[in-house]
């Protein structure tokens, strides 16, 4: 059942080139290494078997923006796809060890939200779920509410560190301080826990840093970006191997400093646009035609090789 | 008699007509000065921004900011004044402006969305 109304948008000739653009950033399976800070692709999915990670190799899933409670025409129903990535990352071949959730588990952080954002990450056939909030998790009250459900270790705050399989994780709080006009930030009761936590982690640990704003500058117009980010890269700069892995744009960019790599991640909820589109001036949730969404929407697998500096990221959306 | 029979009822006639002109007058009037007053002014929220982003009010008004948006808006002052829960698409905010002032407000889910509410006595 197809139009071709002209107005419709999303039968727009200019419409569909720009989405087409969104494609390329966002749609490709893509294994990566980086090895001294300089991105490798190992092979991607489709043109010949990426390169396997090794047995003792730890491997986690990233999935993002989940906005559950979301129910518009960009996305009618986030919960199914959800349950596709789910379902995606049972049918891993290497069963992740543990999922993490870059934030903005809930649209409009209702406790009903939350609640089944829970009851749905709960189905996943893993030990553990570790989330970090997004501003969609704290609107009203801020972690308050977001914290009744996903307080990771009782403290009572958004942040927080954990150690699995060699590698140093932490989880960072960065929608907390929203101001007039500003960036988000950190902020200094945050940045101090951050300085003690890394205090007793060897240079030789690889870091993993979760948050769910980008943690560089994408696009300041949009509030994607963190204010205080730097001081942050400043205590990371000195180890080995350091992975940011943001959400809340929606789409997927990295950008390497040094031994600091940052991705950002696709949405299981809607795609946003590319910041500098024409004709498009602010990040609301584009809709696409049928049949499109799943290939905008995804998750990434990442495997980490004890000893080596490189992590491998396969990006993978819900359809090819 | 006829004569002043008819003279009493004409007379009544014009005084009913002139009790009817001016009560009708005063009815026009009143629904006048009634419409005088002018409706709440409203902010919209739409594109990620609230229009119109600056006003000027005098004391005492309610302003309205309504959500046009598929995303959801909230609007906090700076000075922590009010602010309101989130707004959900065609959902209302309304707050009244007891006194003078400049009101900065933001949307906390998106803080680059910035407007003012300047309250002057008029």
């Amino acid at each position: 059942m197809s139009t071709h109304d002209p107005a419709d948008r999303a039968h727009n000739p200019a419409r569909r080139r720009a989405l087409s653009c969104l494609t390329a950033w966002s749609g490709a399976a893509v294994v990566w290494t980086v090895v001294g800070g300089v991105p490798r692709a190992l092979g991607a999915t489709g043109a010949g078997t990426p390169a396997a990670a090794a047995k003792d190799a730890l491997t986690f899933v990233q999935i993002s923006d989940t906005h559950i409670g979301f129910r518009k025409d960009a996305n009618p129903d986030v919960v199914g796809s959800l349950r596709r990535a789910i379902a995606d990352i049972h049918a891993l071949p290497r069963a992740p060890a543990f999922v993490v959730h870059t934030g903005d588990v809930s649209h409009l952080s209702k406790p009903e939200e939350f609640a089944q954002a829970r009851d749905l990450l709960q189905e996943i056939h893993v030990d553990r779920v570790h989330t970090v909030p997004g501003e969609h998790d704290t609107i009203d009250d801020g972690v308050t509410g977001y914290l009744k459900y996903f307080d990771h270790d009782g403290n009572g705050k958004a942040w927080y560190s954990f150690d699995q399989g060699g590698v140093h994780f932490v989880g960072l709080n960065n929608v907390l301080n929203f101001k007039a006009g500003t960036l988000a930030s950190l902020g200094e009761e945050q940045l101090a826990w951050l300085k003690s936590d890394l205090k007793n982690v060897s240079r030789s640990t690889p870091i993993v840093v979760l948050g769910h704003i980008p943690l560089w500058t994408v696009w300041e117009p949009w509030g994607w970006g963190t204010a205080d980010s730097a001081q942050a890269m400043a205590m990371l700069r000195p180890f080995g191997s350091v992975t940011v892995l943001n959400g809340h744009i929606h789409q997927v960019l990295q950008k390497v400093e040094g031994n600091i790599s940052l991705h950002t991640a696709m949405s299981l909820a809607y795609p946003l646009p590319t910041p500098g589109q024409a004709g498009i001036g602010e990040p609301g949730p584009v809709k696409v035609p049928a049949g499109e969404l799943g290939k905008l929407l995804g998750t990434r697998q990442l495997s980490i090789v004890r000893g080596r500096q490189e992590l491998a990221l396969i990006d993978t959306p819900l359809e090819r | 008699m006829d004569y002043v029979g008819s003279r009493r009822s004409t007379h009544l006639l014009r005084v009913s007509a002139a009790v009817a002109l001016i009560s009708g007058t005063a009815l026009v009037m009143a629904s006048i000065f009634a419409t005088a007053a002018p409706p709440a002014p409203t902010v919209d929220i739409a594109k990620f921004a609230y229009t119109p982003k600056e006003i000027t009010v005098a004391p005492g008004t309610k302003v309205v900011w309504a959500n046009h948006d598929e995303a959801p808006h909230t609007v906090a002052s700076r000075d922590k004044s009010f602010a309101s829960k989130g707004l959900d698409t065609d959902d209302k905010f309304e707050h009244v402006f007891a006194n003078e002032g400049d009101f900065t407000y933001y949307c906390t889910v998106h803080p680059f969305m910035t407007g003012v509410v300047h309250v002057r006595k008029q």
